[in-house]
């Protein structure tokens, strides 16, 4: 229940407003009623896509992060499946990738704090206050 | 960790040999069957100075500037390392270090899933 997702789609771009507006609160009662929490949506607007989709030339692109189950993002990606509007998704697991990066950011922290010498104070003692 | 000792040791003779060893070996063992069909200028198994593609300078752009995090939302980032036919450029030319090429790799397909990079171009 603590698997983070980042699940990016690409709605045609002859979409008005309030659809959009729609297809996003649908999906996050979706993503409430199967118990997880939205952490965050984006719109990045509409782009070029780099290659015909669907024969559309631009689209706009939703970024939607979630925490949940595996089983909440394959409703979600059902659901994106067999809505009209979205004509691409891809979602990607980030939960393993930010655990590497805040191993890595602390590591950073504890060598940046162990490596320069302070003028009169206790050195361990502040290592693991800082990681801490 | 061999990211963190090759971050420390960039500027060290040693960072630069040990990639260099690398791909030595790696030519030696093809070395076997290129020199029948190599290039004249090229890494067919011909040590000593007539690589023209490696360059001993090159270093891993993502351990020099401690970038951990390969996006596949950075298109900017991510063209640096597409050619123009849209193919991933090969580690010997950009000089990234294998785990990097490896995300790197995984980025850019995820991007060329999602249309911001294309599968082919011109070319």
């Amino acid at each position: 229940m603590n698997r983070t997702y980042e699940l990016m789609f690409i709605v045609r771009p002859d979409m008005p407003e309030e659809d959009q507006d729609k297809l996003i609160s649908t999906l996050e009662s979706a993503v409430t009623s199967f118990g997880g929490r939205v952490k965050s949506v984006e719109r990045m607007g509409k782009r070029r896509l780099a290659y015909t989709v669907r024969k559309f030339q631009d689209g706009i692109y939703v970024l939607l992060t979630a925490e949940g189950s595996g089983g909440l993002m394959h409703e979600l990606e059902r659901r994106l499946r067999v809505s009209e509007p979205v004509i691409k998704f891809l979602t990607v697991r980030i939960d393993e990738e930010q655990k590497r990066l805040d191993k890595i950011k602390a590591i950073r922290a504890a060598r940046r704090k162990t490596s320069s010498p302070p003028p009169a104070a206790e050195t361990p003692g502040e290592a693991p206050a800082a990681t801490a | 960790m061999a990211e963190e000792t090759r971050a420390t040791a960039t500027l060290s003779s040693e960072a630069v040999a040990s990639p260099e060893r690398a791909e030595r070996a790696e030519r030696v063992e093809r070395g076997e069957r290129r020199p029948s069909r190599s290039s004249p200028a090229g890494p067919g198994g011909r040590e000593g100075g007539a690589r023209k593609f490696f360059r001993r300078k090159k270093v891993c752009k993502f351990c020099v500037e401690k970038i951990e995090a390969i996006n596949y939302k950075d298109v900017r980032l991510l063209q640096q390392f597409v050619a123009e036919s849209g193919k991933i450029v090969p580690r010997r030319l950009t000089g990234v270090c294998t785990p990097h090429q490896r995300r790197l790799s995984t980025a850019i397909k995820q991007a060329r899933n999602i249309a911001l990079l294309p599968f082919a171009g011109r070319a």
